[in-house]
């Protein structure tokens, strides 16, 4: 121990405490600063949209900027098929190797998945996109048939995996949390381990699996690259059976296709502020609702 | 009716199954990028500036753009994230106002990449006046990597027993004394593995460089932190998508640098956790 620690702080101890908790509090409560920044820029840049042209012409089925069309319902529906479609890929698989992971597998088969699952959190979503382009597309267009093999199909299988990392993390921690003496009980009813971990402990966990779908999907609806690289972009209305099977254009794709060519100020560029102020607002409610179930779990830690 | 130890045996072979169609295409693409990108990879294309409308020489200042990119993030992203980390873990009650905090942070995590972008664009390159800059990128960044930091540091803060906090306090150490000197130094490995993702998750991102600091094609490495640089995934993203007849060689060559980059970032992260798990003392 230095002589730093005891004699120089000995003198203003409290001085010092007070200057390190104020810079520490500043430092946590940016957060919040953060988050109404990021949407007071949204709405600055996104609100005139609302003036500048009719709301029937905001939510109608035709999105072609250079004919002053601004209609986002394709692009919402177009984001809601591909995510919807990659939840209900991903909620099974998740789901399932979550309790492979936590309640069947070897240790030797757990050192491999974690890990592997990792690998899979850590590529970036660009790359994802370009494996999506030059391999996955093709396969699903000799699969199909198709004229193009980059479809709604094609996005929602990607985003499925990248919303896989998400789930399964989550899903193993609510399985986790379920105490042992639910499985003992189980178990000493007579029950095999297979109907206990699917009458006693995944039922247990339910809550924590619907916040690991939530934050799969709150992910999923914004992930942009790979979505954008895939889908084939075509702002069309995905209203027939075979629309997961032709291209598609989400909103997150929208705004990273157009924005680099609009003019600084132009209508076209409030439009595309104001899909992002659609997208803050539904990202922020999916995770609103995800937070609730996590603020019930206990904490530990800290002197108090 | 079926013998329900039987149902057992299969549905775990099933569970092991699901697991295998989640894992083997992770291996598949790992595989795939490294196999075919192998061949690009040598010195001239790590270390010289792209020629030919980016179809021949190297992609060196997207490598440089990515590692300054990072470093900016890292600069602001570290303290902010720690500081907010030992808030939430040493000093917060539950009250309305932390609350609130979480609920901010959680919600950091989840804008959309894009959203990002779209207000880096609105608040650094346009009202500050950065311009699209390795500045407005970094900062984007860094305010996108703050919820990973704050998330696993506060983890790692909390996995200190409460003990040590005691045994500090009641030799006479002030409350900063005892997390200066005690709990931080216990849970510097899990910070600095949370740091690690999350740089990781700012190396790899595209959409929130795109209108801050990408520069589609610009063959040196920026002067000054107010110009523009290319980076590594903006560069994979032009050249699979906006350049047409680009060679697959380039292409694979890229995305296996970006993926090297990233993966071994985490590698390291988890060779750290691993490390100071096996030796902590609690």
């Amino acid at each position: 121990m230095g002589k730093t620690d005891h004699p120089s702080s000995l003198l203003h101890p409290r001085w010092g405490e007070f200057i390190i908790e104020s810079l520490i509090r500043v430092l946590a409560f940016s957060s919040i600063g953060f988050v109404i920044l990021i949407f007071f820029f949204l709405v600055r840049e996104g609100l005139p949209i609302f003036w500048e042209t009719s709301l029937d012409n905001l939510f109608g089925t035709r999105w072609y900027p250079t004919f002053g069309l601004f209609g986002t319902l394709p692009l919402i529906l177009g984001s809601l098929l591909v995510t919807v479609t990659a939840i209900l890929i991903a909620l099974p698989l998740g789901v399932a190797t979550a309790v492979f992971v936590r309640e069947v597998a070897p240790n030797w088969a757990r050192e491999i998945l974690k890990p592997m699952i990792e690998i899979l959190a850590g590529i970036p979503s660009v790359v994802l996109g370009f494996f999506g382009m030059t391999v996955v597309a093709p396969l699903v267009r000799e699969v199909l048939g198709a004229p193009t093999g980059l479809t709604a199909f094609t996005g929602a299988l990607i985003l499925a995996y990248m919303a896989l990392p998400t789930i399964i993390s989550v899903a193993e921690d609510a399985l986790d949390a379920v105490p042992r003496s639910y499985r003992d009980a189980g178990l000493a009813m007579g029950a095999t381990q297979w109907q206990t971990i699917w009458r006693v402990v995944v039922p247990a966990a339910r809550s924590g699996i619907v916040t690991a779908v939530m934050l799969g999907l709150g992910r999923a609806i914004g992930e942009t690259m790979a979505v954008m690289m895939v889908t084939g972009n075509a702002a069309r209305m995905p209203l027939t059976l075979d629309s997961l099977f032709r291209p598609v254009r989400t909103m997150t794709a929208t705004i990273a296709a157009e924005m680099g060519e609009v003019a600084q100020g132009s209508v076209h560029y409030h439009a595309l502020f104001g899909i992002g102020i659609i997208l803050f607002i539904i990202t922020f409610i999916i995770n609103a609702m995800a937070a609730v179930t996590i603020f019930k779990k206990p904490r530990r830690g800290g002197l108090r | 009716m079926m013998n329900r130890h039987l149902v057992q045996r299969l549905g775990f072979i099933l569970l092991g199954v699901i697991s295998l169609i989640v894992v083997l295409p992770i291996l598949f693409v790992v595989g795939n990028i490294v196999v075919q990108g192998i061949g690009a990879i040598n010195w001239e294309f790590l270390t010289a500036m792209p020629r030919s409308g980016m179809k021949e020489g190297g992609i060196f200042p997207a490598i440089v753009g990515t590692l300054l990119l990072v470093l900016g993030t890292a600069v602001v992203a570290i303290p902010v994230g720690i500081g907010g980390a030992i808030y939430l873990a040493e000093y917060a009650r539950d009250t309305l106002w932390t609350r609130i905090l979480r609920l901010a942070i959680i919600n950091l995590a989840g804008v959309p990449s894009v959203v990002y972008g779209l207000f880096g664009l609105g608040l650094f390159v346009l009202f500050l006046q950065f311009g699209t800059s390795v500045l407005a990128g970094s900062l984007t960044l860094a305010i996108m990597t703050l919820p990973v930091i704050i998330s696993t540091a506060e983890e790692a803060l909390r996995a200190v027993p409460g003990e040590f906090r005691l045994v500090s306090a009641s030799l006479g150490g002030t409350r900063w004394q005892g997390i200066r000197h005690i709990v931080l130094p216990q849970a510097l490995p899990g910070i600095i593995t949370g740091i690690i993702l999350g740089l990781l998750r700012a190396a790899g991102e595209t959409a929130p460089i795109l209108f801050t600091a990408a520069a589609f094609y610009l063959p040196r490495i920026p002067r000054s932190l107010l110009e523009p640089t290319m980076a590594l995934p903006y560069h994979l993203y032009v050249i699979s998508t906006q350049v047409p007849g680009m060679p697959p060689r380039v292409q694979y060559g890229t995305a296996l640098v970006l993926l090297t980059i990233v993966l071994s970032m985490n590698a390291v992260a988890a060779i750290i956790r691993s490390y100071f798990r096996r030796r902590r003392e609690w």
